[in-house]
């Protein structure tokens, strides 16, 4: 376990430092310059120029990537070019308002995503297994940001129970644990579950369904084993994959969806990315992939571990 | 009894001595919520970020000028009026020196004073790279709307001269722009801008109470404010950036804020059926295409300039736009104190512009090929797509037949500063650009003037005419306002009457607010008064 460990981390390596890089040249890419947002847009070629090497982007691309890089390591993601405030601290903020929302939509959709599937898989081909299997395949397919304008519409708009923006009522900008806070995470985290319940479900439907039509199943039955141990070698057998499917969603959920986050104002990384896109905040911009992909490595990573961890055949693999 | 009414008497002197020593505050109505749509708080130092929106609500309200613009009324176009410079004049023998009287008994939020020796510092703020102020994000936002200046200097507390680098009657409108920060509170923020954004002080009618980066600006009355009719009668406005259109109208309609910019046109319907009021009013911005006037441009002949204009059905256009539009009758719109008497008349008539393309050579079996640039979206751009689109159609149905090249919006703005010529328009001849039109530079000069050629300037479409060249001389040498405005009207006239743009629109600034709101006054301008609002119970 412990060579498994060592030997998983050791691949994040180079995982980071090509996500770093490609993130690095992906906003390079896209046309137009990265300071026509703090420009006037009748700014001088002098001035445009003059901003241009305060902010070092008049050096060759490797050497940027190395300046920004050794800084990052550090923790320092340099400063926004929008604000002039430090992207660490404006990711870590927005981060962790998205972990909040996370959580939030963790807590509504894998206990009912498992809960759904379970159910499918082993009542399946029953009329339960059809009415769960629409519910999850219109949860996947229906456009969460249409879905979460729908829910402003009836829940905010036209009930007034809910308010449809930001993360909170006061001025502070911190949260709390109160009421007061809680409404504004409701819609947003309700939204955001949906289609993580539809994929989570049917994952866990189609395992359980080929699970129970195994023979090692049919063998536990016929030594005389009990449902209910039955169903707990089923689970384990099954905890693998939906783990590896709840860490992938776990994933889709901590980069926080764009849109949900812009139709409900959110103030998590993925409001951040499109404010960052739409002014072409380089840094910025540079600094939220890159905090968003190594969340994505690091909960593949702990996804692996705690898949080895219950199923020890993944170790010698 | 008597004891009752000694009771009754002394309770009402209570209330009346509790009365008179109440604050203003106490006096001022509500607090009004602002959705904007900006993405983020703009810069809170003096000179803001987020354009025209960053100078409405951070820049005009926490800061003054020296000079400022008239926002008290709604019927007239805006003019320019004293602020923290009481009056100016330039010396009749040198019209490069400007002597500009400040305004007594000023004080910046956190008590100092305001002076001439204040702006100077906060002049250097912006020109002088080698002062320990000098801010480079400020001086990207200020340093080019005062071109003409050369040099400044205090003569006195109250005395300040600037000298320009050639004699520049547009002086005024440049300082306009220019907004002073207090050199105290710096100085008391360890002389750090950083520290600055989260504390700063103006002279404004407005205080930065508080600021949540990205979600939420407080601001409250300035109770000692040097205007007595500009002290807010409100308790508190409260900005938050809402950049989605639909978030916008979401958070009006369930009550979240009293009022949002730039409403999305098709969400009006529900905004007023649901009891909202929708407020606008002609401003200075229009909706163009820029010309290309390089060699080989099919827009060097007048008569296919002309017949472009008479093939847009604005009225139509305005359908489209839920009427939320002024039709173009020219550069600058029809109320425009600068707007003259041009003899083109601007309006829909599709035979003249077929008869006008016949004589230009183009007919049914030889139409006439343009290329234009567009953007899908953009600051001020209203809805660019389906209404380059309505145009396409117009211009298509008299026989021009419009190619769009569609880049994104910023690097739209790269295109615009390249200009016509640059190989990446990829030979474009039009570019549709919005544009402030608001003062005599920013609004005509710098869109034609031979020396502002791109890439050295914003003549997009190297326009260089003597004619034209010699108006704009006229407009920076006269110094009398009503002979400048004349020379202003002659300008415009030329404008419209040799078609130099495609000429399309002018957008109203819509706004949706909650019938709460009371006392606004939307004055014909990009920036407008908050003082006068309150909000009924």
């Amino acid at each position: 376990m412990f060579t498994y460990l060592v030997r998983r981390l050791i691949y994040v390596l180079p995982v980071a430092i090509g996500v770093s890089m490609f993130c690095f040249l992906l906003v390079h890419i896209a046309p137009g310059d990265p300071l026509t947002a703090i420009m006037p847009v009748d700014a001088t070629q002098e001035e445009q120029a003059a901003m241009r090497s305060a902010y070092g982007l008049d050096k060759p691309l490797p050497v940027q990537y190395a300046i920004w890089i050794s800084k990052a390591v550090q923790g320092d993601l340099g400063k926004s070019i929008a604000t002039g405030r430090p992207v660490s601290g404006e990711v870590m903020r927005a981060v962790a308002n998205s972990l909040l929302l996370a959580a939030a939509a963790s807590v509504i959709a894998f206990p009912i995503g498992i809960f759904l599937g379970f159910l499918a898989g082993y009542f399946r081909d029953t009329i339960f297994d059809r009415a769960i299997t629409a519910v999850a395949i219109t949860g996947v397919s229906v456009p969460n940001y249409w879905l979460g304008i729908v829910l402003v519409i009836v829940f905010s708009v036209q009930l007034g129970w809910l308010p449809s923006m930001g993360a909170g009522p006061g001025g502070s900008g911190e949260w709390a644990w109160d009421y007061a806070h809680m409404r504004h995470l409701i819609l947003p985290a309700v939204t955001l579950a949906v289609v993580p319940i539809g994929i989570v479900a049917r994952t866990i439907r189609a395992l359980v369904g080929d699970i129970f039509s195994m023979d090692f199943v049919q063998a536990l039955y016929a030594k005389g084993m009990r449902h209910p141990d039955v169903l707990r070698h089923v689970i384990r057998n099954a905890a693998p994959t939906a783990l590896s499917v709840i860490g992938l969603q776990l994933g889709y959920l901590l980069g926080g969806s764009i849109l949900i986050e812009t139709v409900f104002n959110w103030p998590g990384s993925g409001f951040l990315l499109s404010n960052a896109i739409f002014q072409r905040d380089l840094p910025l911009l540079q600094g939220t992939i890159l905090v968003l992909a190594l969340f994505f490595v690091t909960a593949n990573l702990i996804v692996d571990v705690a898949q080895a961890a219950i199923d020890p055949r993944i170790k010698r693999t | 009894m008597a004891l009752k009414s000694l009771r009754v008497a002394a309770l009402a002197a209570v209330a009346l001595t509790a009365l008179a020593a109440t604050p203003f505050s106490a006096w001022a109505a509500g607090t009004l919520r602002v959705g904007m749509t900006a993405s983020d708080i703009p810069l809170t130092t003096g000179q803001t970020d987020q354009g025209g929106e960053g100078m409405r609500f951070m820049g005009y309200t926490v800061y003054d000028s020296l000079i400022e613009w008239d926002l008290t009324s709604a019927d007239k176009p805006s003019v320019l009026i004293p602020g923290l410079a009481t009056e100016w004049s330039v010396d009749p023998d040198d019209q490069t020196k400007w002597t500009f009287k400040l305004r007594e008994g000023v004080k910046f939020h956190d008590g100092s004073d305001f002076t001439a020796q204040n702006v100077v510092w906060n002049l250097d703020k912006l020109l002088d790279a080698d002062s320990e102020q000098y801010d480079p994000r400020q001086s990207a936002q200020g340093k080019s709307r005062i071109p003409a200046v050369a040099s400044y200097t205090a003569i006195d507390d109250l005395t300040l001269e600037i000298t320009t680098k050639t004699p520049d009657a547009t002086l005024p409108y440049q300082l306009a722009w220019i907004l002073m920060s207090s050199k105290a509170n710096w100085e008391a923020h360890g002389k750090s801008w950083e520290e600055v954004a989260k504390e700063p002080s103006g002279t404004g009618p407005w205080k930065l109470e508080s600021f949540v980066p990205r979600e939420r600006a407080e601001l409250v009355p300035n109770e000692t404010y040097w205007d007595e009719t500009r002290i807010p009668k409100l308790d508190k406005m409260v900005l938050m950036p809402l950049p989605e259109p639909n978030a916008r109208t979401a958070a009006l309609l369930s009550g979240q804020v009293d009022w949002i910019e730039a409403p999305a046109p098709d969400t009006i319907p529900a905004l007023t059926g649901n009891g909202f009021n929708i407020v606008s009013n002609a401003y200075p911005h229009n909706w163009t295409w820029h010309l290309s006037r390089l060699e080989g441009s099919p827009w060097n002949d007048i008569r296919v300039r002309k017949a472009a204009n008479l093939a847009i059905d604005r009225e139509g256009l305005g359908a489209l736009l839920g009427g939320l539009m002024v039709p173009a009758k020219g550069f600058l719109p029809p109320s425009s104190q600068w707007f003259g008497k041009p003899t083109f008349d601007v309006k829909f008539d599709p035979e003249a512009a077929k008869a006008l393309l016949a004589e230009a050579g183009y007919g049914p079996d030889k139409p006439l090929k343009v290329k234009a640039l567009i953007s899908p979206s953009g600051s001020g751009q209203m809805l660019p797509l389906p209404m380059n689109e309505y145009v396409q159609q117009n211009l298509a149905d008299v026989g021009i037949e419009v190619e769009f090249m569609v880049v994104e919006w910023n690097q739209m703005i790269n295109l615009w500063r390249a200009g016509a010529a640059d190989p990446a328009v990829e030979g474009s001849e039009s570019i549709n650009f919005t544009y402030f039109i608001q003062d005599p530079f920013t609004g005509l000069i710098r869109h034609l003037s031979c020396d502002l050629i791109a890439p050295n300037g914003t003549n997009w479409g190297h326009y260089c005419d003597p004619e034209m060249q010699e108006l704009f001389k006229q407009i920076r040498t006269t110094f009398d306002a009503a002979e400048q405005d004349e020379v202003l009207r002659k300008t415009h006239e030329k404008f419209v009457n040799e078609a130099l743009f495609l000429m399309v629109t002018h957008d109203v600034a819509p706004r949706a607010m909650s019938p709460k709101v009371e006392g606004f006054v939307q004055a014909q301008n990009w920036y407008q008064n908050f003082s006068s609002i309150s909000m009924a119970e």
